[in-house]
């Protein structure tokens, strides 16, 4: 028992101090690590403290001492009981190239579900073009998508890519944010038990399937080719991987086939989500700029089949880049 | 675990601290600064990159859309990851990000619960995570709860004076110190601050109101602890709440900082020192 609190305080106050010091010094923003010695210190330091506290919950009744201690042991547990890697050494390259790639394969059940449902919705949206062309206004609500193909591509070939001039640098921002936002969203819908990630998939599905069998059905296949090809082949794998960080997310939330608590499956999950949508969001910036820079071009500027080669020597990159990036060639077995 | 409106960590040291959590209002003041704050900067970007136009309309028009995105989706996460969890408009309302757990902040969890924004402020004004926030015990909106993170209040108010109430005023229930140590240990941290605010704001009751407050005030903290008669006759009930207030606060914070700063800088045991 506390029988004369000043004493106490007197006694003890120094190793407060003392704490508050050295916890301010670790958790500033240059997160400087401590050495041996300090942690020893920073440990011996905070069991004082926590005994201080617990003796004078128990024993005594000072609200204000309480609140302080209270808050000092906060910033201490958070220093000390941290197990978590440190983020301070992160490197772009290194977490493009390996950790991304791993982050993909290592949840690949979701992104096969993700190219599911957009395959589905692809199939819808063909479907619904070829059987109802009337639906056209529905499915695609872009002004651009609406006109008869072999218009447009008449229209487009005349121009030899100058309906862009002056304007490129501009749209191409504009595609790269306005496409990370909805990957963002797509993610983000996740916490509604991934039905609004399955919807924006099935959305985006039916938008695809729909322009494809329009274009095909107006014998403009070569056209759609090398227009879609050279940007589409990152920007629609960059959505799928969305959806994929998205259905993670619902799976988590719902909590199918984990008995651990919503909190710990969050907890777990968030390092993932985070290395999915920055890698999505790099995906994106590069899409953006070949839409805007490449895609925009048509025959006779630039043929077709070098367009369509571009696309597909892309897409065969970005498998192999996901399916191969961040393995240990020394040790392929211990992959994933 | 949450209690109240406070979030209770328990730490394997068997010892139990609370972390106040900041409610939907304050958190939406705090949002409205930072809003300001960005829409501000935001008219700021659209100057700059407006006369950079005169040169080069389209890289100006680019350069204006990216600075705008990194603007919306960046501050909060570049705030609140620099500055300990506080963006310029929680640390205006006196409140912080922190782990759910009591842990350090990481990056990914402010990254979280920043990009799940775009999902709690449908379909406006933040109703989505406003009700999520109602339904929660922790008060998480989503991105919270995906980055396991909670609001909590800092703890700014300045200590009331109470050397200027207090100083050089006789207390007789200071005679007894072994009395005293009793009383401050039944004395619940409420009890206790409920005394201190009927005395702080006296002036602000009327005679009546005032006389029967710290009449109940006087009988409830008597019966705590009786002291003897010598000690306590003729004080009045208010006179008795302002002894009680006095040795149950003025002593660990003023007359405890006042020695401590006597103390400094001696005192300071080397590593290894064993706990007495």
């Amino acid at each position: 028992m506390i029988i004369d609190i000043e004493k106490f305080i007197l006694q003890e106050r120094p190793f407060w101090t003392e704490l508050e010091r050295m916890v301010g010094r670790f958790d500033g923003a240059s997160r400087k690590a401590p050495t041996f010695d300090e942690a020893q210190r920073l440990h011996y330091l905070y069991e004082r403290t926590a005994a201080d506290l617990g003796r004078l919950t128990t024993f005594a009744s000072e609200p204000e001492l309480t609140r302080y201690l209270e808050s000092l042991m906060a910033k201490a547990y958070a220093e000390l009981h941290e197990t978590r890697a440190t983020t301070a050494r992160w490197k772009l390259i290194g977490w493009f190239f390996q950790t991304f790639p791993k982050t993909v394969r290592r949840n690949i059940g979701a992104l096969w579900l993700s190219i599911g449902i957009t395959i589905v919705g692809a199939l819808f949206g063909g479907a619904a073009v070829a059987l109802d062309p009337d639906s056209k206004p529905v499915l695609m609500p872009f002004p651009h998508l609406l006109q008869d193909p072999a218009k447009r591509v008449a229209e487009e070939e005349q121009s030899r890519g100058a309906q862009m001039d002056g304007a490129k640098t501009g749209f191409s921002a504009e595609l790269m944010t306005h496409n990370t936002k909805v990957s963002i969203l797509t993610m983000s819908l996740g916490m509604a038990w991934a039905i609004g990630s399955v919807v924006l998939l099935f959305y985006n599905g039916v938008i695809l399937g729909a322009v494809i069998v329009d274009y095909v059905l107006a014998g403009q296949t070569k056209f759609l080719a090398g227009w879609l090809l050279p940007h589409g082949s990152v920007e629609i794998p960059a959505i799928l991987l969305a959806g994929q960080a998205g259905l993670m997310l619902g799976r988590a939330v719902i909590g199918w086939r984990d008995r651990r608590g919503l909190r710990s499956r969050l907890r777990a999950l968030a390092p993932d989500l985070v290395t999915l949508i920055g890698g999505v969001g790099v995906m994106l910036v590069w899409a953006g700029i070949i839409e805007a820079f490449f895609s925009q071009y048509h025959e006779p500027v630039l043929p077709y089949a070098v367009k369509i080669a571009f696309g597909l020597v892309q897409l065969v990159l970005l498998t192999v880049f996901l399916w191969r990036g961040g393995r240990k060639t020394s040790n392929p077995e211990a992959e994933v | 675990m949450t209690s109240g409106d406070q979030l209770l960590i328990a730490t394997p040291e068997g010892i139990c601290f609370s972390l106040k959590l900041a409610g939907p209002m304050v958190r939406f003041l705090a949002w409205l600064i930072d809003f300001l704050i960005v829409m501000a900067a935001s008219v700021l970007i659209g100057l700059t990159f407006g006369v950079f136009g005169l040169l080069s309309p389209d890289v100006a028009s680019a350069m204006g859309i990216v600075s705008l995105f990194v603007l919306q989706v960046g501050y909060g996460i570049g705030m609140e990851w620099s500055r300990q969890g506080q963006t310029f408009g929680k640390r205006a309302m006196g409140i912080r990000v922190v782990d759910a757990s009591g842990l350090r902040l990481q990056l990914h969890q402010v990254v979280m619960r920043n990009l799940l924004r775009f999902v709690d402020s449908l379909p406006l004004f933040y109703l989505v995570g406003g009700i999520a926030m109602l339904l929660n015990r922790s008060l998480q909106r989503l991105g919270d709860l995906a980055g396991n993170t909670v609001v909590v209040r800092v703890d700014r108010a300045p200590a009331p004076d109470l050397e200027q109430l207090f100083a050089g005023k006789f207390n007789s229930l200071r005679k007894h110190p072994h009395l005293v140590a009793r009383l401050r240990q039944k004395v619940s941290a409420v009890e206790a601050a409920t005394a201190l605010q009927a005395v702080l704001r006296r002036g602000e009751l009327e005679d009546g109101p005032r006389v029967e407050l710290f009449r109940e005030l006087g009988e409830h903290f008597r019966a705590k602890v009786e002291f003897p008669p010598d000690t306590v006759e003729g004080i009045a009930d208010e006179q008795y709440v302002r002894n009680v207030v006095d040795v149950l606060y003025r002593t660990t914070d003023q007359l405890g900082k006042r020695a401590a700063k006597e103390l400094e800088p001696a005192d300071q045991l080397p590593v290894g020192t064993t706990m007495r």
